[in-house]
């Protein structure tokens, strides 16, 4: 069952008056995060259904310093066969063809992970932009666009300046972001906003907005890099603006939490979260994606669980 | 295929939809088999079989089942429970706080440690989602017997003025069964006091577990008895003469009845009634967050909640936008087996419930309002309603008006800050209140206007065992929680010795004479500011003692205290002026009356007889009670309460509003001063009724007053006879409160005649006061209302 296609968000003109407009209460946002575990539970075959579907959402992703063309290669390998054979025979899903959402990597990596990923239809995502800060030369930055998408990206990762947001600099914020999204092409543009260092939930919300009506096609949390990453209430506030913009424009723009959410009960947290506030529709890797690279793990464990009746070990699944 | 137990993963994995999550039932079921299906009475320590052996079903709402037969308890029976309260209260008194403080601690740590069972009881016998108990209820019920231990501890040390009132009569609503019996219990007993309490008939089951919680916590005999039954057992309560205090919580309509029952009898009583509370969204507020809000005040409980936020009012400018969010957030709601842990929406508590919702909704249709039904499915069977939007009301629309109790929210639009107030306002309820805005400003400007005894910014539903819940107007008068929920069940300490009768006095009589003053000087009334003349063209003369003729005064009647409550009313803004302001009129009032110190102790001397220093002693003494309101007019601070949220709740005392009071007519001077100075020193504006047999004291002082910069109709004077006067002011529904000092035989009947507003009466019950002592706490408590506001915070 294949979802219907989305059109991309080509964005709109920077609408300020809406955008100091946006309002995020903090206690109250605070207030439905903490309830909602509480609300619903997701037990036996749907808790192992959602987990596979989580699976399919991961961006599979190393962005290390000490990365090289083998490791990269082993990562891609697992983003073909996250979860054991047998395992995925045994959940009924064996021919459901699971992979991971993405793969996702610094540019100098990307040749070889588009090599490895030939053929299997699984997208390269590339952190870019001088992924983590943001600091280096607009010219530059834009340049490492291009090179990736030339590379083969077809997903790229950008970090947006957040000294922008901090001085509530919306234009420039929006110029900005329109240059990345013109030198992504084709390449859907993935908008970090670094949310653990924007201050306020009232800051993400603007700056979610900023980054929609710039044409972002994926509004993202977090680089991992930061002291805080994805958070339930940071998402939350996110995703309502998704919701607005998809109000205010028509066009239904992804979201990407990561960097935190390395439980299996997490992720159904934050599953939970996303088809609460955006429906269905939005539980699909061409709406939402997990940055992630521990998760895959704890997720294999509990599927194991769920075919074994017993509790796994780690070393009994392939690690990527 | 829908959520069916046979689904594969491969289909949810294409649908994403919730599965069946049920809470198990089997160990409540089993606790209600090994009781046999049945419950007797819990009376002295013991459960006891009913002397009529009547019993009646419980069911559970969400499938209809029989759960099991609960006791019918008679008039023999209560009394039995009745008497094993007195019997166990001094002892249990006795114990002390810190003795009682081991106890309720006791309590507290059995709810925890039986906690999942209470919970699912709870929502088999209510249906309310497992969620709601599970997460809010049993957490509240523990919490509320932790705090209540700390204030047993606490209470030698921290009310040493205070003591038990004796045996409470309870009586709690179906739809938070065990968090209403937490709330009655927990600060009675804290308090020294010991209880008969009645559950409602639908819910009893978490109240006869916590009896047998009650045993295993070791509390001695007779200090909770729990009698179950029918409204009856509500009546034979209310009526019982060993019963010293009734706390209620329920309808309106009830405790308009109980108000009617125990007029007279001295019983106190606290009720926490109705409402129809208004959720107030500003055009700046964060509006997700709101509709979020809505769903925790009007889809909590099923709308089954006496403060639920069932009045939407939303400014202009947002109000599309607003209710497209609510819309769609409605049909997100989960409704069906209130066991299933994914459920937000339960059943409905009863049949007679589900149906009284359905005919008020069908009346609002009619009368213009178009609703707008969650597109979620409904069970096939049991107790269910959807959860609805309802606009195109106007304020005289009755789902305006009338509180539906159900899953109903009506709404409509305002313009501007000062009309959301108006028509949050415009009810005959005043409990709670939620303010939406991001702005700090105007959302604290707005919540002390509210007419109510609660108010969340926002947010909604907040409740902590530290914060005092309870309203105003036709809510209900009383507070449950916090400090000022103690004083429900504490009075004061007796000081010097037995009260005593307060002597009856009769105006002196003598014959007709022309007058030895040089020019008439006719005593008037005094309202708005201003002399008035009694509408009803009599006045009586006044003679001293020795029959001579003193002068005149008007005969008050209806219409003079129409005028004067009218005037009260406009001088309103005298709550809004600072305490230093009205503490300088105090001393202002004093000083002026200081300097006419000769004429009134001559006036006092010459209307009462006795010597010129009982006289003197009554004008130093008034002058010095005006003193110490003036003292207190900028010093009874409200409270920051400790309540578990990131933010404070503030406890405010408010003025009550329009006072009506019938002062001592043995005190002619210090009487009024005593009760008045103390009403406007906290911002209330009042009617007083002096003295009947001595007047002219009352008459000169609004010369006093009038020098003293106090504005006009913050206290008018109505003389006249305080029967009839009394009577006007109790039934008065736009008097908040009526206070009598009187030495007529006016108590019953001014608390049978408050029960129109459900006005806050303070009565002396025919007994005397002692007026040199100036009671401070006591009228400052009657003086004010508590209001809490909750801010929380955070960016």
């Amino acid at each position: 069952m294949q979802p219907a296609h989305i059109a991309r968000n080509p964005g709109m003109p920077l609408d300020l008056d809406l955008v100091r407009g946006v309002a995020a209460n903090t206690s109250a946002i605070e207030r439905r995060c903490a309830a909602l575990p509480g609300r619903r539970s997701i037990k036996k075959q749907w808790q192992a259904a959602w987990l596979l579907k989580a699976v399919t959402l991961i961006d599979l992703t190393t962005l290390s310093g000490d990365d090289t063309e083998r490791r990269v290669h082993r990562l891609c390998r697992k983003a073909m066969q996250p979860v054991r054979p047998d395992i995925l025979d045994a959940l009924g899903m064996g021919a459901r063809g699971i992979t991971t959402g993405a793969v996702c990597v610094y540019h100098e990596m990307v040749p070889a992970a588009v090599r490895a990923l030939a053929g299997t239809g699984i997208p390269v995502a590339a952190v870019s932009t001088g992924f983590p800060a943001g600091l280096s030369p607009l010219r530059l930055r834009i340049m490492e666009i291009e090179e990736s998408v030339a590379a083969g990206a077809t997903e790229i990762d950008i970090v947006i300046s957040r000294r922008h947001v901090l001085g509530q600099n919306w234009q420039a914020l929006y110029d900005e972001l329109r240059a990345f999204r013109a030198a992504c092409g084709d390449a859907h543009m993935k908008a970090i906003l670094a949310t653990g260092e924007l201050a306020t939930l009232r800051n993400v919300a603007r700056a979610s907005m900023v980054a929609m009506m710039a044409g972002a096609d994926f509004i993202k949390t977090s680089t991992g890099k930061e002291p805080v990453n994805a958070t339930l209430p940071v998402s939350l506030t996110m995703i309502r603006a998704i919701r607005d913009y998809q109000g205010l424009s028509g066009h239904m723009v992804g979201y990407k939490p990561a960097g935190g959410i390395s439980k299996a009960k997490d992720v159904l947290n934050y599953l939970v979260l996303i088809k609460e506030e955006l429906g269905d529709r939005w539980l699909q890797p061409d709406l939402l994606r997990f940055g992630a690279s521990s998760l895959l793990g704890d997720i294999e464990r509990q599927l194991e669980h769920h075919v074994t009746g017993r509790y796994s070990a780690s070393y009994r699944h392939a690690i990527g | 295929m829908q959520s069916g137990e046979d689904m594969t993963i491969s289909d949810i994995f294409d649908n994403m939809e919730y599965g069946p999550a049920p809470e198990d039932a089997q160990p409540a079921l089993d606790w209600i088999a090994r009781n046999e299906g049945r419950f007797g009475l819990f009376i002295d320590g013991a459960f006891v079989p009913s002397v009529g052996g009547e019993a009646f079903d419980t069911r559970n709402p969400a499938t209809g089942e029989l759960l099991a037969h609960i006791t019918q308890a008679g008039q023999a029976d209560v009394d039995a429970a009745v008497a094993a309260a007195r019997k166990a209260q001094p002892g249990w008194e006795r114990l002390g706080g810190k003795g009682r403080a081991r106890f309720l601690y006791a309590l507290a740590r059995l709810v925890q440690k039986h906690s999942r069972l209470l919970a699912v009881l709870e929502t088999l016998d209510n249906g309310k989602p497992i969620r709601e108990s599970r997460d809010i209820d049993v957490p509240l019920v523990a919490r509320h017997f932790y705090y209540h231990a700390g204030a047993a501890q606490l209470m030698e040390s921290e009310m040493p003025d205070q003591q038990a009132i004796g045996v409470a009569g309870q009586i709690i609503p179906w739809n938070f069964p065990l968090l209403m019996l937490a709330w009655k219990i927990a600060p009675a007993l804290a308090m020294g006091n010991t209880v008969v309490l009645k559950p409602a008939e639908y819910t009893s089951l978490t109240a006869l577990l916590f009896a047998e919680l009650c045993v295993e916590a070791g509390l001695p005999k007779g200090v909770v008895n729990i009698v179950t039954g029918d409204g009856r057992v509500g009546e034979m309560i209310v009526a019982h003469p060993d019963i010293d205090k009734i706390a209620f919580t329920g309808s309106t309509e009830v405790g308009r009845r109980i108000r009617a029952a125990t007029a007279g009898t001295g019983k106190v009583l606290t009720l926490e009634l109705g409402g129809k509370s208004p959720f107030i969204v500003f055009d700046d507020a964060d509006l997700d967050s709101a509709v979020e809000g809505l769903v925790d005040a009007i889809w909590f409980n099923q709308g089954q909640v006496c403060c639920a936020g069932s009045r939407l009012l939303v400014q202009e400018g947002v109000a599309d936008r607003l209710h497209d969010k609510i819309r769609a957030r409605m049909d997100r709601l989960r409704i069906g087996n209130p066991l299933d842990k994914a459920i937000d929406i339960g059943a409905i508590v009863d049949p007679v419930q589900l149906q009284s919702i359905s005919e008020l909704v069908d009346r609002g249709l009619a009368e213009g309002g178009e609703a707008y039904r969650a597109n979620a499915p409904l069970p096939g069977n049991g107790c269910y309603y959807p959860p609805t939007l309802i606009c195109g009301l106007e304020p005289a629309s009755t789902l305006m008006q009338e509180e539906i109790f159900g899953p109903v929210l009506v709404s409509m639009t305002f313009r501007t800050p000062a009309e959301a107030v108006q028509l949050a306002n415009n009810t005959r309820y005043g409990l709670a209140a939620s303010v939406w805005s991001e702005n700090i400003n105007l959302a604290l400007d707005v919540a002390p206007k509210l007419a109510c005894g609660v108010v969340w910014i926002n947010g909604t539903n907040m409740f902590d065992a530290a914060a005092g819940f309870g309203g105003r107007r036709e809510s209900g008068f009383g507070r449950e929680g916090g400090r000022e929920g103690l004083y429900a069940y504490t009075r004061p300490r007796a000081k010097g010795g037995k009260a005593k009768p307060v002597k009856v006095i009769k105006p002196f009589e003598g014959a007709p004479a022309p007058s030895d003053q040089p020019i008439d000087r006719t005593a008037k009334m005094y309202v708005g500011g201003k002399q008035a003349r009694p509408d009803s063209g009599y006045s009586r003369p006044v003679f001293g003692p020795k029959g001579q003729l003193l002068g005149h005064v008007g005969i008050g009647n209806r219409k003079d205290i129409r005028n004067a409550v009218e005037a009260a009313h406009k001088a309103a803004g005298w709550a809004r002026t600072t305490g230093h302001l009205r503490a300088q009129i105090l001393y202002y009032i004093a000083e002026n009356l200081s300097a006419r110190m000769d004429e009134f102790a001559d006036r006092l001397q010459a209307m009462q007889g006795g010597g010129s220093g009982p006289a003197r002693a009554e004008v130093e003494a008034s002058i010095d009670r005006l003193f110490t309101w003036a003292a207190w007019a900028d010093k009874n601070d409200g409270a920051v309460h400790q309540v578990p949220i990131r933010g404070v709740a503030l406890a405010i005392n408010e003025p009550v509003g329009v006072i009506g009071m019938l002062c001592a007519d043995e005190a002619p001077l210090l009487g009024l001063v005593s009760a008045v100075a103390p009403a406007i020193a906290m911002g209330n504006t009042v009617v007083a009724v002096p003295s009947w047999p001595f007047p002219l004291a009352a008459t000169d002082f609004y010369q006093v007053l009038d020098t003293s910069d106090l504005p006009g109709g913050v206290v008018n004077i109505v003389t006249g006879e305080h029967p009839v006067l009394a009577k006007t002011l109790a039934e008065h529904d736009d008097v908040e409160a009526v206070w009598s000092f009187s030495s007529s035989d006016v108590s019953q009947m001014i608390e049978a005649a408050s029960v129109g507003n459900l006005k806050r009466s303070w009565v002396n019950h025919g007994m005397a006061r002692d007026w040199s002592d100036a009671d401070a706490r006591t009228f400052l408590r009657h003086a004010t209302d508590v209001k809490n506001i909750w801010i929380p915070w955070g960016e």
